[in-house]
């Protein structure tokens, strides 16, 4: 066998300077002779690490050795067999937690850029097919109407499956528009929302019909859904209620949770006011509490719109965070500036109601918690203020209990998430799966789409007894 | 998209629109609201249900003009299409048999009001209102309100109808005569509802406000339309709207009702300019 090549292929983007002032995409994307040299490092392993460490399964050999024979199409056709919403995988997925940190490469520290030639393929077929379906065989039809409520990953992933199984799928979405957190939380400038739209329309070009501006528990419950002709329900929708600290000052204005600056930001365009109706205040000095992805994204949009300065303020070490260290480099490079090892004690108002400063403990790391992750201990007496004009609170999220209040037998933990079997998804509710952040509490895209596949799997075994 | 199948200037920039759509006519209740967008430029806003007909499924709204998205509403037609329609949202009125109750509208707040007094005359229980607007020009629904209500009592800020004054003039007078009042509901401006829970409070009434923050999604996501209600954060889309008014935070409220001023103050004069040149 020949010596392995260790130089992973770099992907180009955007110089830091410019792009701290615009929404465009950071990551630029392979060109065609960077992807062949990827590819050509792959070992083509034949015990495959990689495709048991992806969630949805993809044969990632097959498609990388279709990418160095030239072969296109067919990279396509075999993403897309097993994974719908590739362009969105190729963004957002951390493959260096998954497919990547088992990559046979991974241990001599090069592991094959999978993400990287995953998001190449699917922009290949964007620009090259037109999106739609790679000439799969159309279904034979089931005649069974199976119900998805949420449209983001995992509700996209179940309809997506069950629609290629044949069966009749409805989408119920309580935006105006498909896509969940792909569309309100991840920004333009890392998940541009003409390719997630563009996915979607691949879903819909299955024959899935999307009901959007329906918020299920309110204008349906998911009893009448049954009622009315549905044989089966798959819930995603996701964990999208913002969770706050229950500090002093929290509701002052300027004191966004990420969710809500994010929402009128990506979702509702903010950035394009007054051209779009949705305004959204931006100070001059910006703190972002947090260390996750969204708090990642917070900041940066932050910095987009103009803020001076731009603070995340995380109470643990940089070690702990759990943002992907792509997104915190990147945040870095903009000039996002790292409070660490700091915790928000209570925030300052002025006579009119609007922040002006937070009140912060430094904080030390004890013993590992259940997480893990060491334990951090606000250190008594070492209060300081920061001068702020402007918060955001990316504290993590939890499930919306609209569905589960206003339905019986649906079994839900203390943190509001839904019971369900860990591989098929079965629900306490007869006749009703579920999967995704909704299950699980908020993780990762990829994790809510395997966990769909799942379901879906599950479903369809369901309405074929 | 959602057509406009009826619509009606009620009082000066004051307007009547009834919209297509069945889903929601089947479900709403008394004291939820809708979110609406207009088109793909513009923002989500709630609007409380006025009425609605599951027959016909139709949901009717009111709103004032005061901002862009108000302004830009005024100005479709029936036969029209709003992009979005979203409802019904927030906790239903409750509706249940208090003895005697005290409906006190302000200004477009005789809209939302006017299907909770029915159903609760309905239940059995007596119903005296108040209605209240600046002047004459502002007035409207007081025959509906009258049609569900035991006693109507109207009052203008200028005295050119009813009793000169505001609403809580006659709401004390009602606390003082002696007569019993076991809940009051009270709905309009926030600086309205403000008052009315003072007034009532020395006298123990139970008081019920229905709020109106800004809100985006309307369905517990952001968290925009947080208020304190007893010292607890609460989701008005989600939690509410309907409150114990003796327990919200009202300067809270009206700050945090104030955070976009500058920025509705420039795209509600870009709509102007840009409309004005289109006529």
């Amino acid at each position: 066998m020949a010596k392995a090549n260790l130089n992973r292929e770099p992907m180009a983007k955007q110089d830091p300077k410019t792009r701290g002032k615009n929404f465009n995409e950071v990551a630029l994307g392979y060109s065609a002779e960077q992807a062949k040299a990827e590819a050509s490092r792959c070992l083509q392993d034949p015990k495959h690490p990689c495709t048991d460490g992806c969630p949805v399964e993809i044969d990632i050999p097959g498609f990388i050795k279709a990418v160095l024979d030239d072969n296109m199409p067919e990279a396509v056709r075999i993403l897309k067999d097993k994974n719908s919403l590739p362009g969105i995988c190729g963004r957002v997925c951390p493959q260096e937690t998954q497919c990547e940190q088992v990559c046979s490469l991974a241990k001599k520290g090069a592991p094959i850029a999978i993400g990287r030639l995953e998001r190449y393929v699917a922009d290949w077929e964007r620009t090259n097919m037109g999106a739609l379906n790679p000439g799969a065989e159309p279904p034979r039809p089931t005649g069974k109407q199976v119900a998805v409520v949420g449209a983001g990953p995992a509700g996209l992933v179940a309809a997506a499956d069950l629609a290629k199984l044949g069966h009749s799928v409805t989408l119920f979405e309580a935006l105006h528009v498909a896509g969940g957190v792909l569309m309100y939380g991840i920004p333009e400038f890392r998940l541009p929302k003409e390719i997630v739209q563009a996915e979607v329309a691949y879903v819909t070009s299955l024959g899935v019909k999307i009901e959007l501006d329906s918020v299920v528990g309110k204008v349906v419950t998911l009893d009448e859904l049954l009622e009315s002709g549905y044989l089966a329900i798959f819930l995603g929708t996701g964990a999208g209620a913002p969770m706050f600290m229950n500090i002093p000052g929290e509701n002052l204005n300027g004191i966004y949770s990420a969710n809500e600056f994010l929402t009128r930001v990506n979702l509702m365009k903010a950035y394009q006011f007054p051209e779009y109706d949705t305004p959204v205040f931006v100070g001059r000095r910006v703190a972002v509490i947090g260390g996750g992805n969204v708090t990642m994204d917070s900041a940066r949009c932050a910095l987009r719109l103009g803020a001076d300065e731009v603070y995340i303020i995380y109470r643990r070490s940089e070690v702990e965070m759990p943002a992907r260290r792509e997104e915190v480099e990147n945040a870095k490079e903009e000039g996002i500036q790292f409070k660490l090892l700091t915790n928000p004690k209570r925030y300052i108002g002025n006579e009119s109601g609007w922040v002006v400063g937070i009140e912060c403990y430094e904080m030390g790391l004890g013993e590992p918690d259940e997480s893990g992750r060491r334990r951090p201990i606000a250190k008594e007496g070492s209060e300081f203020i920061m001068d702020v004009d402007m918060v955001v609170a990316a504290l993590g999220t939890r499930p919306n209990p609209l569905i589960a209040q206003t339905t019986s037998e649906l079994k839900t933990t203390k943190w509001g998430t839904v019971v369900a079997d860990e591989t098929t998804g079965k629900t306490m509710k007869d006749k009703v799966w579920a999967g995704g952040d909704i299950v699980t509490g908020a993780a990762t895209v990829i994790s809510a789409m395997g966990a769909a596949r799942r379901a879906a799997r599950d479903i369809d075994e369901y309405l074929r007894s | 998209m959602f057509r406009i199948i009826y619509r009606e200037t009620l009082a000066t920039k004051i307007h009547l629109f009834k919209i297509e759509a069945p889903a929601i006519a089947r479900k709403a209740l008394a004291g939820q609201f809708v979110v609406i967008r207009i088109d793909e430029r513009g923002e989500r806003i709630p609007l409380t249900i006025a009425d609605w007909d599951g027959k016909e499924g139709s949901v009717t709204v009111v709103f004032m003009e005061v901002g862009a998205t108000t302004f830009r509403l005024a100005l479709l037609k029936a036969g029209d299409f709003i992009a979005d329609f979203v409802g019904p949202l927030g906790v239903p009125s409750h509706i249940d048999k208090f003895g005697t109750v005290v409906c006190v509208a302000g200004g477009v707040g005789v809209a939302p009001i006017t299907p909770i007094a029915r159903a609760l005359k309905e239940k059995g229980n007596k119903i005296t209102s108040i209605l209240g607007a600046r002047n004459k020009d502002l007035l409207f629904w007081e025959d509906k309100l009258r049609s569900v209500s035991h006693q109507l009592i109207v009052t203008t800020d200028d005295g050119t109808y009813g009793r000169k004054g505001v609403v809580t003039g006659p709401l004390k007078e009602l606390l003082e005569s002696g007569e019993k009042v076991d809940r009051v509901i009270a709905i309009g401006p926030s600086i309205m509802m403000k008052f009315c829970a003072q007034t009532t409070q020395p006298f123990g009434v139970k008081t019920i406000v229905s709020l109106n923050p800004i809100m985006v999604d309307g369905t517990g996501m952001c968290g925009c339309c947080r208020v304190s209600v007893g010292g607890v954060t609460k989701f008005t889309c989600v939690d509410g709207p309907d409150f114990d008014g003796h327990q919200v935070d009202w300067d809270l409220l009206l700050a945090r009702q104030r955070i976009y001023l500058d920025e509705e103050k420039r795209s509600f004069e870009q709509w102007q300019a840009q409309m004005g040149k289109c006529s």
